[in-house]
């Protein structure tokens, strides 16, 4: 019943001078599939992406798109990355250039296209996050949801096969969390093909198809949302999931 | 009212040579400026590159010249090479060399600044969206870098004009040392010359370098975003 692979991890090894941060790691996504990473700080899960998009070099292993190879020094690469989309924590939108200019670049100077169709379809997309009126600022005039919501958009505009999101609610104030989540899921339902790295658990429930559950460069444990939330099977995912829920005090 | 000494300006040419004193100074500066520019860009990025040989080496140049007060670095360079290489340097030519040589230095310590002030992720959100190197470079970096850069280099410039009033001590016959020869040809007739003429080179140099100094103002209130 699986629909095709787009993103093919087999057997990486990724090390960071002597560390190992993956050890032996595969994955794969299937085309229309919303699959979250989960697991404690520092256990690989924004390395995993970051692999997936060629920006880290791997010491063993393969991690294919389509079957084309990924890695960051063939040339090759820069094709690879139009299909495969990215948002990072820090949304980093070009501070020099305004909204609108922001998510038209890459699709002109990259993708060549035309302009006019292009700016068309930026401002519908702007309308869509509910930031058209802002198309002529600039990103230090908008605040840390609104900039992640323009980045997810510049995202989007090139017209990606897979879109990738590292902790894109790990550096905003908890009001703008659920801004940016609600676009998050808005794409879900149209059948956006997403892997994402979060660290909120009830989104992860609400978004995911499958649950991957990362620990110390393993994957410790994989599932859909609910088998993983209510009947983990590993103590160790039980250990982590405790982590988020707390006793009520009882007062002697 | 006591004589404040401005009538001397107005005697003879005197107001035309102090303005052509000024020229002078602006000369040796601007010419210093553009060599400073045109050397110490490349400087700068070949100072970003991961060389230990490099990096050892370019610290060595800045130490110098932080070190030396720019005095020292006329008087080697004019007198000294006289002495050692038989050379008969001219003296605005061993200006604009110390200058050139101090604002090369300066200029690629700001260029380096400037664009290991540039986060990692910048590159990476650039690379993300499938630009390859060179766009990354002039569409993103580049930019950011200038801005950056602009208003710190428009400081350096007027530094380097102020600090022109040293090279009359190898003789050359600038705003300066026009001033004092203004004030010394005419000690009898206007012995209160002193504070008119003086006062006169302090406007002088005000009207050099503040305009320049309002433009770094106005770009780094204007670009403050990047």
């Amino acid at each position: 019943m699986h629909k095709e692979e787009i993103i093919k991890i087999s057997h990486i090894t990724k090390r960071y001078e002597e560390n190992a941060i993956l050890e032996d790691f595969s994955l794969s996504v299937y085309e229309g599939e919303v699959v979250v990473i989960v697991g404690p700080s520092g256990c690989g899960k924004s390395t995993i992406l970051r692999i997936m998009n060629g920006l880290e070099p791997i010491q063993k292993g393969e991690v294919t798109y389509r079957g084309e190879k990924v890695d960051g020094k063939l040339g090759s690469i820069t094709r690879i990355r139009e299909k495969v989309g990215m948002v990072f924590q820090s949304y980093e939108l070009f501070p020099h250039k305004t909204i609108l200019q922001n998510i038209m670049l890459a699709p002109v100077l990259v993708q060549k296209r035309d302009k006019k169709e292009v700016k068309e379809e930026a401002l519908q997309l702007l309308n869509r996050v509910g930031l058209l009126e802002k198309k002529d600022s600039y990103p230090r005039q908008l605040s840390g949801g609104q900039k992640q919501r323009v980045a997810i958009v510049r995202a989007l505009c090139m017209h990606p096969e897979v879109l990738l999101f590292d902790e894109v609610t790990a550096a905003l104030d908890p009001e703008m969390v659920r801004e940016v989540l609600e676009v998050l899921l808005s794409l879900a339902k149209e059948g956006k093909t997403m892997v994402i790295v979060t660290h909120e658990m009830s989104f992860a429930k609400a978004v995911a198809d499958r649950v991957i559950f990362l620990d110390g460069g393993h994957l410790e444990e994989e599932g859909t949302p609910a088998e993983f939330f209510e009947h983990p099977k590993t103590e160790r995912a039980k250990q982590f999931l405790n982590t988020f829920t707390y006793d009520k005090v009882e007062r002697e | 009212m006591p004589n404040l000494g401005i009538e001397v300006l107005f005697k003879g040419s005197n107001m035309l040579r102090l303005l052509g004193g000024l020229w002078v100074s602006l000369r040796i500066s601007l010419i210093a400026v553009g060599f400073s520019i045109l050397l110490g860009i490349p400087l700068g990025i070949l100072m970003t590159v991961n060389s230990k040989i490099i990096k050892a080496f370019t610290r060595l140049y800045l130490e110098v010249v932080r070190v030396m007060p720019q005095m020292v670095l006329l008087f080697i360079v004019f007198f000294g090479t006289t002495r050692i290489f038989g050379w008969n340097l001219n003296a605005e030519i061993a200006s604009v060399i110390v200058f050139s040589f101090w604002g090369t230095a300066e200029m690629a310590d700001l260029v380096r600044g400037a664009f290991i002030s540039i986060p990692k992720h910048q590159y990476e959100s650039a690379r993300a969206l499938g630009m390859n190197s060179p766009a990354i470079f002039t569409v993103v970096i580049l930019p950011q870098t200038v801005r950056r850069l602009l208003p710190l280099s428009i400081n350096l410039v007027t530094r380097m004009i102020k600090t022109t009033s040293l090279v009359m001590m190898i003789g050359v016959v600038e705003v300066l040392k026009v001033g004092q020869q203004i004030i010394e040809a005419n000690r009898t007739s206007s012995p209160n010359a002193a504070f008119g003429v003086y006062g006169t080179v302090f406007l002088l140099y005000f009207i050099g370098c503040w305009p320049i100094s309002m433009l770094s103002k106005y770009l780094e209130k204007r670009w403050s975003n990047a």
